[in-house]
């Protein structure tokens, strides 16, 4: 069954996807985030990830923890439902629903803090797990709500605002999806939204958990000289190694490509994944030169970019658990409950 | 020490006393299941260590004719199996009870009592002899034993027989060699000794509606019952049976027949915080969900399960309570959990516990708690412990209403969606507190923001203090308006109210029970309220009304139950007063007794000092860490 809401009034010439949607039926309440924040520019790049992959809004399921991070599912979709639950643990409200239903997309929204400190269990385990669903964590180095701590993703010698350097070694959260088995692996710069919307959109269809930490500047507390987590840093330090374009199922391939090698996914939904490698040897399906590539990469102080890794060919949480293709929220009563008969038989077995 | 007093046929309680690790829980389940199936009423108890192999470890077997099912403290006869425990086991035979013990080894002369008989068998030299193979020596010997306690207590030798049968029936070998063991072990009792002793078995017939089972795995069965698709846990001793046996049962009744697949999923959490996120996600999105656990889980779950209050989201939680605090004695019974449970969370909250007393109310409860979270839209904990979870209960045969709907609560449908105008979350419609609920992926109309944060009643998050407050005050109207929907409490009253009355819960019944039909033979009479489901509601106020003195009776140090009567009833402090016991192992009648000898003098001059004071206290403290 589907329910397609009209679009409320809008501009005649704006633009309307394959269900009749234009980005605005996509889009949230009104951020309160700080003016300019990384995390906005996220929102934006989600929102058109939507319109473009014609998603009927009420089949999103959006989930957070706790943070500002947490906050911006309220930014977009108000068609969806959405579940802002405790700090840390929105991987485990994740599973449960997937469990429950299958069929729906599920849209994680996380921090650095969130995902890398008081949710650090959480985020390995749902990785392990290979929960049907994208993951974004929007990286910023900073507590922002709490005012400027850092964080567990703060590099060493990154200077606070107050100008105190950063001692303790950083977790990268790319390197723990790619160590866990993490099948869609991408690294993005919240400035860039023309590398950051294909991501979503790859991380979209991608049959299992697609992990892509953003890196999103706090413009308040992390957005000074000193910080490897500013704006001009990232800008001046990143570096594309993969660039992905997303071609929707069924749609015509126009993309053009210049130099360098092109490898094409096939997505489990029949969508294709274009990588156009920009670093010679570089191989996004070899789990372990991504990890060495990676490591010689940061260890130059550069930030590589693009979708790192991805293996399509995978068994989530559902193959695991051999679950029935039904959605479990869609069987009927009568078809879970036993009956008396079954009962009797049991309490055989008990006699 | 306590006399051998009205001991005899078909009442009794025996102690086998064996090492962790070797087998002897089988041959205890034979010993249990062959009297269960000569028609006479017997409750196992095991007490173990937490440890996988080597410590010493007992199984308590009580045989009454009567039908009481509580643990009896008074050993008659004590299996000595064990060297590491001899001293302790040959001490808690009542006088002149018997020891039945392994002779190949000479018995320290210390473990002598002239009171006492002794029963030595050769049971390892015979086995030795017999058998080859440590392993199956070693198994053999718990079977022999059985054979001498067929012949000692006039076990009926066909029953035991027809259980081997069934049970090996496929392995012929195995079968030859039980037949071997249990004969052999037979025919020296017979040889040596007076058969049967005075402690004996007369069939009867009082066990023919009943089966035999332990509470998790009921609770289990109560789950797939009442339609849960989804389960997550983390394994903690005493909750654990209960999701192998969900898991069992889904495997036996909830395959697909033509794909194959499971119509369930059963998530392994990587710890109880995430399990209850898990609980809660999947009951969010509509399914039935649940997770068992015991304390220290609820400990960790305390905030999700805070979420689930004030987002107002059904969801499912066992609590198999043991020995607390922190880690405890993770092998031994308690009631410890009654405040955690019905206040779990910071801030403001309050949430629907049923409490049951054996594994029939674990199934019952386990489809009422389903009910009850979804009708309340919110947690509801059924307050299990190790004692109803693990041990062996003679309960009636469970039942089956094949016209049972579940209570899914207001949920909106698609089409109910359609035609509404609008839909905010939480306004209260209907004014009944409860609002209407909606499930994602159904409707565009029903999407909305779920959140732990401060929102008011259409859902929009609030800071304002009004708009807080007449959210909160709604959740507090509702939580109590479900101890009209909770189980109602078992009263045991005559017409006019005696002048003390009796409040228990949960796995102290038995003993209550026991307690006052002693009381009443000797002409005092109490009047009992079995409280089965939290909040209390009427009957448990007018309880409280009637009766000048009232005595709490449960299984805490801090006398929880007393406190949530005072905190939620009108009921005067003065009139509460309490009996406890904490110790570890479930409650004996002669707790209750002593306990009330404390008021009613008659009834210490009359009571036996030594049948309430034995072994009270005797538990086993070698727990050792356990997840």
């Amino acid at each position: 069954m589907s329910y397609i809401t009209k679009p409320a009034a809008r501009h005649p010439k704006m633009p309307t996807n394959t269900i009749g949607l234009t980005p605005r039926d996509y889009e949230g309440s009104m951020s309160t985030l700080c003016a300019g924040c990384g995390h906005d520019s996220v929102t934006a790049a989600l929102i058109q990830a939507f319109f473009e992959l014609a998603v009927e809004p009420h089949r999103i399921v959006k989930v957070s923890g706790i943070g500002c991070s947490a906050k911006t599912p309220t930014y977009f979709v108000s068609e969806a439902h959405g579940f802002n639950s405790v700090h840390g643990r929105m991987p485990s409200v994740a599973a449960g629903a997937n469990a429950a239903n299958r069929d729906l997309l599920y849209v994680g929204i996380s921090g650095d803090g969130d995902s890398l400190s008081i949710g650090l269990g959480q985020f390995c385990h749902a990785i392990r797990r290979n929960i049907n669903m994208l993951y974004v964590l929007e990286n910023n180095g900073v507590y922002g709500l709490t005012k400027g701590q850092f964080s567990a993703s703060a590099d060493i010698g990154s200077l606070s605002k107050g100008g105190v350097a950063n001692r303790h070694g950083p977790i990268d959260p790319v390197n723990v999806a790619l160590s866990l088995g993490a099948t869609f692996v991408a690294r993005a710069f919240s400035g860039d939204k023309h590398q950051l919307v294909p991501i979503l959109m790859a991380g979209m269809r991608h049959q299992g958990f697609a992990f892509i930490d953003v890196i999103s500047p706090c413009v308040t507390f992390n957005d000074h000289k000193g910080s490897t987590k500013s704006y001009a840093h990232t800008r001046t330090h990143m570096q594309e190694v993969v660039a992905a374009d997303f071609v929707p199922l069924r749609a015509e391939i126009k993309a053009e490509y210049g130099e360098g090698e092109v490898k094409a996914v096939t997505l489990h939904d029949g969508s294709v994944v274009r990588l156009r490698k920009t670093q010679s040897g570089y191989d996004p399906s070899d789990r372990r030169l991504v990890l060495d590539y990676l490591g010689a990469t940061a260890a130059k102080g550069e930030i590589a970019t693009g979708l790192l890794y991805l293996d399509d060919n995978n068994e989530d949480m559902h193959s695991f658990e051999n679950t029935v293709e039904t959605p479990l929220v869609e069987i009927p009563y009568r078809t879970l409950c036993p009956g008396s008969a079954a009962l009797e038989e049991i309490q055989k077995e008990w006699r | 020490m306590a006399d051998r007093g009205d001991y005899g046929v078909n009442d009794f309680a025996l102690k086998v006393a064996t090492v962790n690790g070797t087998g002897s829980a089988s041959a205890n389940g034979l010993l249990l299941q062959a009297l269960f199936r000569m028609g006479i009423p017997v409750t196992g108890k095991n007490v173990f260590p937490s440890n996988i192999q080597g410590l010493p470890t007992w199984y308590e077997i009580r045989v009454n004719r009567d039908g009481y099912t509580a643990r009896s403290p008074d050993f008659h006869l004590v299996v000595a199996m064990n060297p590491q425990s001899y001293a302790r086991d040959v001490e808690e035979v009542v006088s002149g009870g018997w020891v039945l013990y392994d002779n190949t080894r000479e018995f320290n002369e210390e473990l002598f009592r002239d009171d006492v008989t002794y029963v030595g068998v050769p049971l390892a030299e015979m086995c030795v002899r017999e058998f080859e193979g440590s392993r199956t020596r070693i198994l053999m010997k718990n079977i022999a034993c059985v054979g001498v306690l067929v012949a000692l207590l006039d076990i009926d030798m066909d029953v035991v027989k027809g259980m081997l049968q069934q049970k090996f029936s496929k392995k012929q070998h195995l079968m030859e060699a039980n037949y071997k063991a249990i004969e052999m072990g037979y025919a020296y009792a017979k040889e040596h000794y007076e058969c049967p002793l005075p402690i004996r078995l007369e069939p009867m017939n009082a066990t023919a509606d009943h089966v035999m089972i332990n509470g998790n795995t009921a609770a289990a069965l109560g789950c797939v019952y009442a339609g849960a698709t989804v389960g997550a846990w983390y394994p903690i001793t005493p909750s654990t049976s209960l999701m192998d046996g969900f898991s069992q049962y889904c495997s036996q009744l909830r395959v697909d027949p033509e794909t194959g697949k499971n119509n369930y999923c059963i998530i392994q959490a990587e710890d109880e915080l995430a399990a209850a996120g898990m609980v809660i996600g999947a009951s969010w999105m509509g399914a039935r969900a649940f997770t068992p656990t015991s304390g220290p889980g609820i400990s960790l779950m305390s905030e999700f399960i805070g979420l689930a209050y004030y987002a107002e989201i059904p969801s499912v939680f066992f609590n198999v309570q043991r020995t607390g605090p922190s880690t405890g004695m993770p092998t031994r019974t308690q009631q410890g959990d009654l405040m955690l449970c019905t206040y779990a969370s910071h801030g403001d909250t309050k949430h629907i516990a049923l409490f049951p007393a054996n594994p029939k109310e674990c199934f019952e409860f386990a489809v009422a708690a389903f009910d009850l979270a979804e009708r309340f839209q919110t947690p509801t904990f059924v307050v299990s412990d190790l004692d109803i979870g693990m041990n062996d209960w003679m309960i009636p045969r469970l039942e089956w209403d094949d016209a049972y709907v579940p209570d899914r609560g207001k949920v909106l449908s698609a089409e109910e969606l359609e035609e509404a105008e609008s839909f905010y979350r939480y306004l209260d419609i209907d004014g009944d507190h409860i609002p209407y609920r909606t499930l994602p992926g159904v409707h565009p109309k029903g999407a909305y923001f779920t959140r732990g944060s401060g929102h008011d009643k259409y859902g929009r998050y609030t800071e304002g203090s009004a708009e807080y407050m007449e959210v909160v005050d709604r959740l507090l109207a509702k939580v109590d308006s479900a101890g009209d929907h909770v189980p109602e409490p078992e009263v045991h009253q005559k017409s006019e109210p005696t002048e003390w009355g009796l409040v228990s819960l949960g796995g102290c019944h038995w003993a209550v029970l026991e307690a006052r039909d002693e009381l009443a033979e000797r002409d005092i009479s109490m009047d009992y309220l079995r409280v089965r489901g939290f909040p209390f509601n009427e009957t448990v106020e007018r309880f409280l009304e009637e009766h000048d003195r009232i005595v709490v009776i449960e299984q805490n140090r801090d006398e929880q139950l007393r406190k949530l009567i005072t905190i939620e009833t009108g009921c005067p402090k003065e009139k509460l007063r309490s009996i406890t016991y904490y110790g570890g192992q479930p409650l004996s009648k002669g707790h209750v007794l002593e306990g009330l000898s404390r008021w009613i003098p008659d009834l210490a001059s009359e009571a036996s000092a030594n049948e309430l004071s034995a072994d009270l206290d005797s538990d086993v403290t070698t727990a050792e860490v356990s997840p």
